[in-house]
């Protein structure tokens, strides 16, 4: 037992050693990390952010700008800490070029400094977007392909003013995130708040109590942001009390590609806002969720569409620079003109390196093959700047 | 001393002393920068776990909400450095200042209760403050709040990497001074004995009570410290350092490095990280793609650790169980 | 009046699935002296494991009534492997190997099930309301919840107050060296209590299913809430447990559905939207804390 003990930490002290000291090769890749979950129970949004990240490499040809390029993952854990420690790991061991993904804001903001100040890294968020970096924390190396927070259920606030709803009843997790939401419906929606809910998170299992209230309130609409399995218990337990077909629900980032195997005819007709659905027509869409789901047998999410994009991006800046990414200044002046076919279709960045995009109304659908999905109904939203912007150092 | 570096366990035990006292130099020399952000985190963590050993090895006093001092010491700081007070004078005084309060509070509450129901306690009260951790919007909920590092008017900079390490490693070496002393005065022998028979301390005359709740309040001073140092390295704090978690973490910490001894957690603490850090590569080298599962090994070890190897890492080096 | 009603029937459901997991948690604890963390692993593998029997039976009643017997199983395999060596040995071990065995199920459960989550819809005979009172509608599905709570409850009672077994698990929970002296096969008896343990949170597991969503880790959230009830019961007292949920799950409704509208009463409108959902998620832990500090042993424990 002892000598076998010693035995594992030597070959692991040695295996760590080993894995930050390869010899660079002859044309070395340029090198891109990922962040994103890949275990415990939202590994299931790393995997589709992954198969999307390999898809784009695979579009690629392996090659950027004529070298080849590599991706290094690294699993958050659903964790701050985690992720900020896997961050340093990749800038310092890895010494990759380009840092992308993150799902979760918390993961993002601990491991916001480590990258972009102390490791001098371009780091492109893939999914979260939390208000206060698009505002005073905004960085030069920091792009989105993605969003912030309030912007989604600005839009879907918006549609629901210009349909002449009446009155709202607001559900959230209460987590930060899910207070951003509520803010963004309130900033557009300016009927009726007949009541407002945050929920226990991520620990709440039942929503008795509260679907128990929005009977007696008897809103025109629920408003929802439920995302993952939270969303699916809500749309089941909203189906069960009844109201589905009474009081009409609409959500944001709590029906994808992820949860609607699992939500089914469940989800049918519920309307929601988003900056990507998977039918919008331009080529480059058409060919990531063809060749996607040829490969998977699944339409991708959200969550893939964006980190589709930030390889793209990457890419382009790249393809620009004839492959010498060593410039950062010059990369970033590249990566700012957005030079790619986005699969949301073009867009421009802002100051604070968000995008200036439009927003669209889906619907949650059955497809010609029976299979769940959402399509575009409405555009809600077009060229949409993100309400902290101004509050940005950088001009 | 010197009779000490001939067992096997002296030898490794210096060794181990003096690789983590010039780690900056290694690191530098072999070009291994993330090698010290790791050593840095092992060293954080060691002090917060030698603290809990204090109740926990010593005392038997198995608290559930130690990474609760974590929370505390690093929001103390983080609100502070929120309203401008930059300054570490003040800063860490006020942080440690607020962990010992915290901690003789719910010390005074929690230490009426035995076993599984000290378990508990200790747990609400961690998850209390967990909570309105995540509901404190003016300084970012549970999205956690960026700071800037305390400055101590340019006496050392935390920012520079190698410094901060020292300055960890010194505040290590502090802590273990200071436990070493207790668990051999006339105090730690009464919390040692309670551990074992507290009817018998009691009945010998001793207030029991009052004892444990000193060590109780000790142990969270240094947790505090232990959450000043963390919420430096990182330039940011989060409930999630205070999650339930994380208080897990630092109990197996203790419990694999070999409860109530000197050393016992930081040896558990070098040991933790460096099977989280080399069990998914190590996996991977097996076959690409098994490093995710690393926690389907990590978890059955811990249950051979905790059926096999009683007294941990430390009785494996030679030690017997106190 | 009907709203009021509506909801401690939402209460009394969420008590009574508390009570599902807690019954087996307090059994382990009194009898074998074991913290079981792995506890809230035996649900989510009943609610996995339900998943797939209800798959191949294409009926919910069939499939649970086929997943009981294997999470039985596996509950004794549990028990042989490791539980069993741990009995003798200190909480802290216990605490150890037993999160061990929660980092070891969850991954299991990626590896054959994938990460994604699964869904099991309500049977259909049951997925309708049904007016408790003219025009208020209860889910059927949650009624049957409480149904099945109760009888189990009752279930226990019985076999606690009026059988062999439960004459020795109540000495055990007592005494434990007393029933090794009565000469009883203890062995036997320890891996009945810990199989009945995992079926009870196996049945907790595949009852919730439908109303919330099979996934990893599932039992890691609800765990704790059980272990805040057990203690608030009492260790080791079934009809602590019984009632410590019941209150958990009155205490969980008040604080969802009539804290916000009591804080208005005397906060602004916005401060009491906020300051009510963060004390109603502390809410649980403030009574126990509370009762703790009150009674040390909980509200039916056994006076040290």
């Amino acid at each position: 037992m002892k000598s076998k003990l010693f035995g594992t930490a030597t070959i692991a002290a040695l295996a760590t050693i080993a894995a930050g000291s390869l010899p660079a090769v002859a044309q070395s890749p340029i090198k891109i990390g990922f962040v994103s979950t890949f275990s415990g129970p939202q590994a299931a949004i790393g995997e589709d952010m992954r198969r999307s990240v390999e898809l784009a490499k695979e579009h690629l040809g392996g090659k950027m700008g004529g070298r080849p390029f590599e991706i290094v993952y690294e699993d958050d854990q659903f964790k701050p800490d985690v992720g900020k420690q896997k961050s340093e790991k990749l800038v310092q061991q890895d010494k990759v070029n380009f840092i992308a993904g993150y799902i979760w804001s918390n993961v993002l903001l601990a491991s916001l400094k480590p990258v972009t100040d102390e490791g001098d890294t371009i780091l492109i968020s893939a999914n979260a977007g939390p208000s206060q970096i698009a505002g005073e924390l905004c960085n030069k190396n920091f792009f989105s392909t993605s969003w912030v927070n309030d912007q989604t259920p600005m839009a879907m606030g918006e549609y629901l003013q210009s349909k002449g709803v009446k009155s709202l009843y607001l559900m959230a997790g209460n987590y930060a995130a899910g207070k951003d939401m509520l803010a963004g419906v309130k900033r557009t929606f300016k009927g009726q708040i007949v009541g407002e809910d945050l929920t226990k998170w991520p620990d709440q299992l039942d929503f008795s109590a509260e679907l128990a209230k929005i009977r007696a309130a008897k809103p025109d609409g629920i408003f929802i942001f439920y995302p993952g399995a939270h969303g699916v218990q809500f749309l089941t337990q909203y189906a069960q009390a009844g109201l589905k077909g009474q009081i009409p629900l609409y959500q944001v980032f709590s029906i994808d590609a992820i949860t609607l195997p699992l939500q089914k005819d469940l989800a049918l007709g519920t309307l929601g806002a988003q900056e990507w659905v998977n039918d919008l027509p331009n080529d480059a869409n058409k060919k990531y969720v063809a060749d996607f789901k040829k490969k998977h047998g699944v339409y991708p999410s959200y969550y893939g569409a964006q980190s589709y994009d930030a390889i793209m991006l990457i890419a382009s800046a790249a393809e620009a620079l004839k492959g010498d990414v060593s410039d950062k200044s010059k990369v970033r002046a590249e990566m700012k003109k957005a030079n790619f076919k986005s699969v949301r279709g073009d867009f421009k960045y802002n100051t604070n390196q968000f995008p200036i995009q439009n927003f669209y109304i889906q619907e949650a659908v059955k497809d010609p093959e029976g299979m769940m999905t959402v399509k575009t109904i409405a555009t809600a939203m077009k060229d949409a700047k993100d309400p902290f912007y101004e509050k940005c150092s950088m001009k | 001393m010197i009779a000490a570096l001939r067992t096997p366990r002296g030898l490794l035990t210096a060794l181990i002393l003096l690789v983590l006292a010039v780690l900056p130099l290694l690191t530098q020399a072999f070009d291994q920068r993330y090698l010290l952000s790791v050593g840095t985190r092992i060293v954080i963590w060691s002090i917060a776990a030698v603290s809990l050993n204090m109740i926990l090895g010593y005392g038997g006093l198995v608290s559930f909400g130690h990474a609760v001092f974590f929370g505390i010491g690093g929001y103390a700081v983080g609100i502070l450095s929120a309203h401008g007070v930059s300054s570490g004078w003040i800063q860490w005084p006020v942080a440690l200042a607020v962990a010992t309060l915290w901690a003789a509070l719910i010390g005074a509450l929690s230490l009426r209760t035995r076993g599984l129901y000290f378990i508990m306690i200790t747990l609400a009260f961690a998850q209390l403050v967990y909570y309105v951790g995540g509901g404190l919007e003016a300084y970012g909920g549970d999205d956690g709040l960026n700071i800037s590092r305390s400055r101590f008017s340019g006496l050392i900079d935390l920012r520079d990497k190698p410094s901060f390490y020292w300055l960890c490693f010194a505040a290590l070496c502090g802590t273990l001074w200071f436990c070493g002393r207790f668990a051999n005065s006339r105090f730690g022998y009464v919390i040692r004995g309670a551990k074992s028979n507290d009817l018998r301390m009691m009945a010998l005359g001793f207030p029991v009570f009052r004892y444990r709740l000193a060590a109780f309040t000790i142990s969270g001073a240094f947790g505090g410290l232990a959450g000043i140092l963390l919420a430096n390295e990182g330039a940011y704090v989060s409930p999630a350092m205070m999650s339930w978690v994380k208080s897990g973490d630092l109990i197996v910490i203790v419990v694999l490095g070999g409860m109530g001894t000197l050393l016992g957690p930081l040896f558990g603490a070098i040991a933790f990280f460096a099977l989280e850090e080399s069990l998914p590569p190590l996996l991977d080298l097996l076959r690409k793609g098994w490093g995710e599962y690393w926690q389907i090994v990590f978890g059955p070890l811990l249950v051979l650790i905790a059926l096999y190897a009683r007294g941990g890492i430390d009785s494996l080096l030679g030690r017997r169980a106190p | 009046m009907d709203y009021l009603l509506l909801q401690m029937l939402n209460g009394v459901q969420l008590g009574l699935l508390m009570f599902l997991l807690a019954a087996g948690l307090t059994l382990t604890f009194g009898i074998m002296d074991l913290v079981n963390l792995a506890h809230g692993s035996l649900y989510m593998m009943g609610a996995y494991i339900a998943w797939t029997t209800i798959g191949w039976t294409d009926s919910f009643v069939l499939g649970a009534l086929l997943a009981l017997p294997v999470i039985f199983l596996l509950g004794l395999v549990v028990e042989a492997v490791v539980a069993r060596r741990l009995y003798v040995r200190n909480h802290l071990d216990q605490v150890l190997a037993t999160f061990g065995l929660i980092l070891f199920f969850n991954e299991l459960v990626r590896v054959i099930w994938g990460p994604a989550g699964k869904s099991i819809a309500v049977p259909t005979f049951l997925n309708h309301t049904v007016e408790i009172l003219p025009g208020v509608p209860y889910p059927a599905y949650r009624f049957a919840i409480i149904v099945v709570g109760a009888v189990v409850a009752v279930l226990l009672a019985w076999l606690v107050a009026r059988t062999r077994i439960g004459m020795l698990i109540r000495a055990g929970a007592s005494n434990r060296r007393m029933i090794g002296a009565l000469g009883v096969n203890i062995e036997l008896l320890f891996s009945l209590v810990f199989g009945l343990g995992a079926v009870f949170a196996g049945l907790a597991g595949l009852m919730a299913a439908p109303i919330t969503s099979v996934k990893i880790g599932m039992g890691d959230d609800i765990l704790i809430l059980a272990f805040v009830i057990i203690v608030i019961g009492g260790i080791g007292s079934i009809k602590g447990a019984f009632i410590a949920a019941m209150v958990v799950g009155q205490i969980d409704i008040v604080g969802r559905a009539f804290l916000p509208d009591l804080l208005k009463t005397f906060l602004s409108a916005s401060a009491a939207s906020s300051a009510a959902p963060a004390i109603s998620q502390v809410l649980v832990y403030i009574v126990m804390a509370g009762v703790l500090v009150w009674r040390p042993t909980g509200l039916f424990g056994q006076r040290q």
